[in-house]
């Protein structure tokens, strides 16, 4: 077992090249730098391609690019970087093609304050790109996590043939904590479906045999068409509404119909709670300890942390207000994922947010002031409201 | 090495040349115009690819958004058609990953030069082994003829109405300044000299860039007041460009207006997928 004392951007590598990753292309942003940098000096030794694009548009294109060409590929950037990916992203999640991209996320809008955290791209990297479009994003909270969750993104986007999102805040990118690096075989990793019928047989997305057709990669034989157009299960463009109609909500469904296994998440002390947190990335690190001194006091809180943000965990979160009076949501943002849980907890509890936006991360005393005094919680949809009444 | 002598293209069969073997059953008629030239500057180029002896497999053709670039949908390669502006980023990505393919690019003067210009000066740069056609037909043709950055100044497009007042890019120029080592220019209307370029450039090491003046009878003519698709060809294509060799025999005067067609630049420098791997050798240890 080899213990590590690394930080969350260079356990993002290690569990990119463990799952897999032989094409990284990336252009330089902070805090999502140190990623491309252990890249460019590990991917040359097992044999991969690092890339340093012109910027985060041609990245995006380089890894799909590189995908088609059959190997895993991952790009990593932070919001400015990821505002520029969005119809590259668009494109993987129409052409099938599996990658990896990870969002370090920094305050915005705009340029914002480039080396403070946020958790403010939240709703981005459901609805970034334009059109109605699966997505997964994972948020890990831990330097060990973003290891092991790295290897997941990878098996979920070469199970399912879409681009999947890391996504974690600066904090736990610049973090320095002690992991256990896996050995060869201890964690599960994926590789994208081949096809096994003759080359002129082929058809890219005929899902006859299966809601995920396998991927063929180019130069093997496999002569193929990939466009960004609607197309039919040739690949080839159509015109055809109905063709048009069955594809859109297939891609949709692909990930929805397997959310229970995309949904992964951590669950603390709250078989007992009265008051549930639901807290993801360095909110949740935050949480958790705002829950042990609660629980110190004989206050019954419990957390629940998702580490697969989208699809929404909305199974979760019901089972969670069915047993609390309150759910607590603390975010670096005006309240993106607290409406999300207001919607799922459909009317069984109320729901209150803890939102932080001056670029430093909600510290457990703030969570737990809030919770004895309850006069910070802000109801998700009052906060323009209020914030005009403030002024 | 400006003003090269006449290549000879070694043919492997007689003509007339059977293009259905290039061709993917069933996704003819294509969506290019009558009088367009698009069609003629695919067929130079599957009679090069032909006679370079490349097989279907080795082949990957990448394109972006435009007219040019629903090329890749008609040909049996292995074929991409991307976002507007992108398809040099995506043949990179493709050439790094299968780099025995030899990667085509189809792309426009709106594609390539306005969008796409940071990956077209780019992929020059790194001199990354691919072929770059550029279709120059001087205007949007997919959406409906708005002024390009190749629309010469004077000229009207449905966003210039007034006559065009940017200055345009000159391809060539611009991508033997950014480091591209094969230069060239051909028109639809020269088809055995653009074949003769297009063999010499799927032959090249490094990124080839060709400058392709085609015509946009649709929207371009009709907007130029050119009578039809045959007096733009002659009057852009044959008229208004003067074979690089010939060109220097030429007085000035003559050459005023004037485009030089043929391989306009071509030099040797380290390819970059050559050098990667390279690189790979040496730290792999």
């Amino acid at each position: 077992m080899e213990r590590k004392f690394i930080q969350g951007n260079e356990a993002c590598s290690e569990g990119a090249l463990y799952a897999g990753c032989r094409f990284y292309a990336g252009y330089p942003i902070t805090p999502s730098s140190e990623i491309m940098e252990v890249m460019s000096v590990r991917l040359p030794k097992v044999g991969g391609v690092f890339i340093q694009m012109e910027d985060e548009i041609a990245s995006v294109c380089a890894i799909v690019g590189a995908s088609l060409g059959g190997l895993k590929s991952m790009t990593a950037t932070s919001g400015p970087g990821f505002s520029l990916m969005q119809e590259g992203i668009g494109f993987a999640c129409m052409a099938e093609v599996p990658c990896v991209i990870v969002n370090v996320m920094r305050s915005g809008p705009s340029t914002g304050y480039p080396t403070g955290p946020s958790q403010a791209d939240m709703m981005q990297v459901r609805w970034g790109t334009h059109g109605d479009h699966p997505m997964i994003a994972l948020t890990p909270s831990t330097v060990q996590e973003i290891l092991t969750e790295t290897v997941r993104a990878f098996n979920l986007a070469e199970t399912y043939r879409t681009p999947v999102v890391l996504l974690y805040d600066e904090v736990i990118g610049h973090m320095r904590e002690a992991i256990t690096l896996p050995k060869e075989g201890e964690l599960e990793v994926v590789d994208r479906a081949r096809p096994n019928c003759p080359p002129e047989e082929y058809r890219p997305y005929d899902i006859s045999k299966g809601e995920i057709p396998p991927l063929a990669a180019y130069g093997e034989g496999y002569r193929f068409h990939v466009t960004g157009l609607y197309h039919g299960e040739d690949g080839f463009p159509t015109g055809n509404t109905k063709l048009i109609e069955e594809a859109n909500k297939r891609l949709l469904s692909k990930v929805e119909k397997n959310r229970e296994k995309i949904w992964k998440n951590e669950d603390f002390y709250l078989d007992d709670a009265e008051i549930g947190i639901f807290a993801y990335g360095v909110s949740a690190r935050s949480a958790k300890f705002a829950v042990k001194e609660l629980r110190k006091k004989g206050i019954k809180v419990g957390l629940l942390k998702p580490l697969t943000i989208w699809p929404f965990p909305d199974k979760a979160v019901r089972e969670m207000a069915e047993k609390v009076d309150t759910i607590i949501v603390p975010e670096m943002n005006l309240g993106q994922i607290s409406l999300e849980v207001e919607r799922a907890a459909g009317g069984r509890c109320d729901v209150r947010g803890i939102y932080r936006v001056d670029t430093e991360p909600i510290h457990p005393q703030q969570i737990m002031d809030a919770i004895l005094s309850r006069e910070e919680l802000t109801l998700p949809t009052e906060l323009a409201e209020r914030d005009m009444t403030d002024g | 090495m400006a003003g090269e002598a006449a290549v000879k293209v070694p043919y492997r069969e007689k003509r007339p040349f059977d293009y259905s073997q290039y061709i993917r059953k069933g996704k003819l008629p294509h969506i290019w115009c009558a009088g367009c030239g698009h069609g003629i500057v695919l067929k130079s180029l599957l009679r090069a690819i032909h006679a370079s002896g490349l097989s279907k497999d080795e082949i990957c053709m990448v394109s972006g958004i435009g007219c040019s670039s629903r090329t890749p949908g008609y040909v049996d390669f292995n074929t991409l058609h991307t976002l507007h502006g992108r398809a040099i980023a995506y043949a990179t990505g493709v050439k790094l990953a299968k780099p025995n393919l030899k990667v085509f690019v189809a792309t426009g003067d709106g594609d390539a030069l306005a969008i796409g210009g940071n990956h077209f000066i780019h992929a020059c740069r790194r001199n990354i082994d691919m072929v770059i056609l550029v279709y120059n037909n001087y205007i949007y043709g997919m959406t409906s003829g708005q002024a390009s950055p190749t629309t010469p100044q004077g000229m009207v497009a449905t966003t210039s109405r007034y006559g065009h007042i940017d200055p345009p890019f000159d391809t060539c120029e611009m991508a033997k300044a950014a480091g591209a080592t094969f230069v060239a220019r051909g028109t639809a209307y020269h088809c055995q000299e653009l074949e003769k370029i297009f063999y010499e450039a799927i032959h090249h090491k490094g990124t080839a860039v060709i400058d392709i003046l085609d015509s946009c009878p649709t929207y371009y003519g009709r907007l130029n007041k050119m009578k039809s698709a045959s007096e733009m060809m002659l009057k852009v294509e044959k008229d208004g460009t003067v074979p690089v060799a010939q060109a220097a025999k030429l007085p000035p005067e003559k050459l005023e207006g004037k485009k030089l067609r043929g391989i306009l630049y071509r030099a040797e420098r380290p390819e970059y997928c050559e050098e990667y791997f390279k690189l790979i050798e040496r730290v792999h240890g």
